[in-house]
């Protein structure tokens, strides 16, 4: 089944309790994924610096004097927030693949990089994996979270979801791809960087594959529905956006709710009850082969197919 | 008038005591509050009761109804009035997917927009939607009437067997083995007794009527590219 939730706040004063409502959200949806659970968070920007969540099962050992290391690698100052099996780098913009490498050397995982996006995932329910990171009291101004029932690929911190295959994107997706093994193959050859065996991974390498050659994050999702065979719910994050699809037959759950404060998605409905003003939101089901996207880069509206 | 409170009575509870209403119980209206989207509220319920939630439902609401009448003020999830056999089912506002799949009987009212799959599998419910519905609605229908005041989405009655389904708006595409029927006499009564019953004030001549070809019925190679 898997549970998705995900939250685009128009109204500023909300951002404070970002991480707060979709721990809520997320935690509410349990029951639709038992394996993983996973929250990727746009909690804004330093110019001229940019983020990396990594992850390590020792992290005693394996983030113990990365700052220097990192330092020497990039020459200029990394800093680093170390939260439980994770840590947030702090590096100059400009030094991802560099640090990357570095990263890849000593066997650290990279969840994402980004300039405003963080990724917290491992292997638990919600409520636990939430605490681990304290997620709850994390701001932001949009983020996306999903627990999983896992189908396609192992039961592991890297097969959980959000995936992050491009700089501040990410996806979260309800169902199973049927070609990507030689979707992934075709995505490799282009120069893209896929790690697991996930199928969702490769839905969120292809969108990023799009966008690198020249699409929307809107045309990418577009072309998603007839590149990519098999069932999806898709609700995807960028450094100001936030979108969602489902595929032409539209068997995984979606509900979404807008107000003049936020933007809001669930697998069910449950998940949005307990959102500021949800009695009096528009509630709808998003229409099969269907792109909606928002961007706090545009006027936020209520437009549907605004990419 | 009965009160259950879902944010302090749990769901079993809840479903337990309408369970426990007899033929001849003499508490015929209940009302459930607070059901915040919870699944598989007043399920299975086999009395002449009227049950009133007030709010949205998630998965499963008044499935397997039997008798009873099941008010939902809100919208419904997924499966809302599935297999139901008799009695009403009344939602205020959208229905999600496959609402009264495989009904065998009574009436189920959406009075807002129907999403995919309505009516799949019917056999002998009768549902009338004020809105539109989504694609491959009354997918291999069987028997019984889908009435749709506005729009019918993709593949409308998909391989149905003997269903009529009336639509008013447009039917975005015809599934396999549906066509377009001639509305006689007795059609035009039919709709007019569902739609008063529905609450619906549209008129019957508006009405466009859709069933099966009948040329899937049995195996004929003739038929096989449209198998």
């Amino acid at each position: 089944m898997c549970g998705i939730v995900g939250l685009f706040l128009k109204d500023k004063s909300l951002e404070p309790k970002l991480g707060d409502m979709l721990t809520s959200m997320l935690i509410t949806m349990t029951d639709r994924g038992p394996d993983s659970a996973g929250i990727a968070i746009y909690g804004g920007e330093t110019k001229g610096r940019t983020k990396m969540t990594v992850q390590s099962d020792d992290p005693g050992t394996a983030f113990a004097g990365l700052e220097k290391t990192l330092s020497d690698v990039v020459g200029g100052p990394v800093q680093m927030d170390i939260k439980s099996t994770h840590a947030i780098l702090d590096i100059p913009a400009g030094t991802t693949a560099k640090v990357r490498a570095a990263l890849d050397e000593i066997g650290i995982r990279v969840m994402s990089r980004g300039d405003s996006l963080e990724i917290y995932k491992e292997v638990g329910l919600p409520k636990d994996v939430a605490a681990q990171f304290d997620i709850s009291k994390m701001s932001g101004t949009h983020g996306i979270g999903h627990t999983r029932m896992a189908t396609e690929s192992a039961v592991t911190t890297m097969g959980a979801h959000p995936f992050n295959t491009g700089d501040d994107q990410c996806l979260v997706h309800n169902g199973s791809l049927s070609n990507h093994n030689s979707l992934r193959r075709k995505l490799r050859r282009e120069g893209i960087h896929i790690e697991t065996e996930n199928d969702t991974e490769v839905g969120a390498a292809y969108l990023t594959w799009r966008m690198q050659t020249g699409a929307t994050l809107g045309e990418a999702l577009t072309s998603s529905l007839d590149d990519l065979d098999g069932f999806f719910t898709f609700v995807v994050g960028t450094k100001d956006g936030f979108g969602v699809v489902r595929d032409p037959i539209a068997c995984k759950p979606a509900v979404m709710a807008e107000t003049d404060q936020y933007v809001a998605f669930g697998s069910e409905y449950r998940a949005l009850v307990d959102l500021p003003g949800i009695e009096a939101a528009r509630v709808w089901e998003p229409e099969p082969a269907t792109v909606y996207f928002w961007s706090h880069n545009d006027a936020p509206t209520a437009t549907e197919k605004a990419a | 008038m009965q009160t259950i409170d879902l944010s302090e009575t749990g769901l079993r509870e809840m479903n337990k005591t309408l369970h426990a209403q007899a033929e001849t119980t003499n508490q015929t209206t209940w009302e459930i509050i607070n059901p915040k989207g919870a699944h598989a509220i007043a399920c299975g319920l086999d009395a002449p009761i009227e049950v009133t939630v007030k709010g949205s439902t998630g998965y499963y609401c008044a499935g397997m109804n039997q008798k009873a009448t099941v008010n939902i003020h809100g919208s419904a999830g997924p499966g809302t009035g599935e297999n139901m056999m008799s009695g009403k089912v009344v939602i205020e506002g959208d229905a999600s997917q496959y609402a009264g799949a495989t009904g065998h009987g009574g009436l189920l009212v959406i009075k807002g927009n129907a999403s995919s799959r309505c009516g799949i599998s019917m056999k002998g419910i009768n549902i009338v939607v004020h809105g539109n519905i989504g694609h491959m609605s009354a997918f291999m229908a069987q028997s019984g009437n889908l009435v749709v005041c506005g729009d019918a989405g993709d593949a409308l009655g998909d391989s149905c067997y003997e269903a009529r389904l009336f639509v008013r708006g447009e039917v975005k595409s015809l599934g396999a083995d549906c066509e377009k029927k001639e509305m006689r006499p007795e059609h035009i009564e039919i709709l007019r007794d569902l739609l008063a019953e529905a609450g619906s004030d549209a008129k019957p001549e508006e009405f466009t009527r859709y069933g099966s070809a009948r040329n899937l019925y049995n195996f004929d190679v003739d038929n096989a590219a449209a198998y």
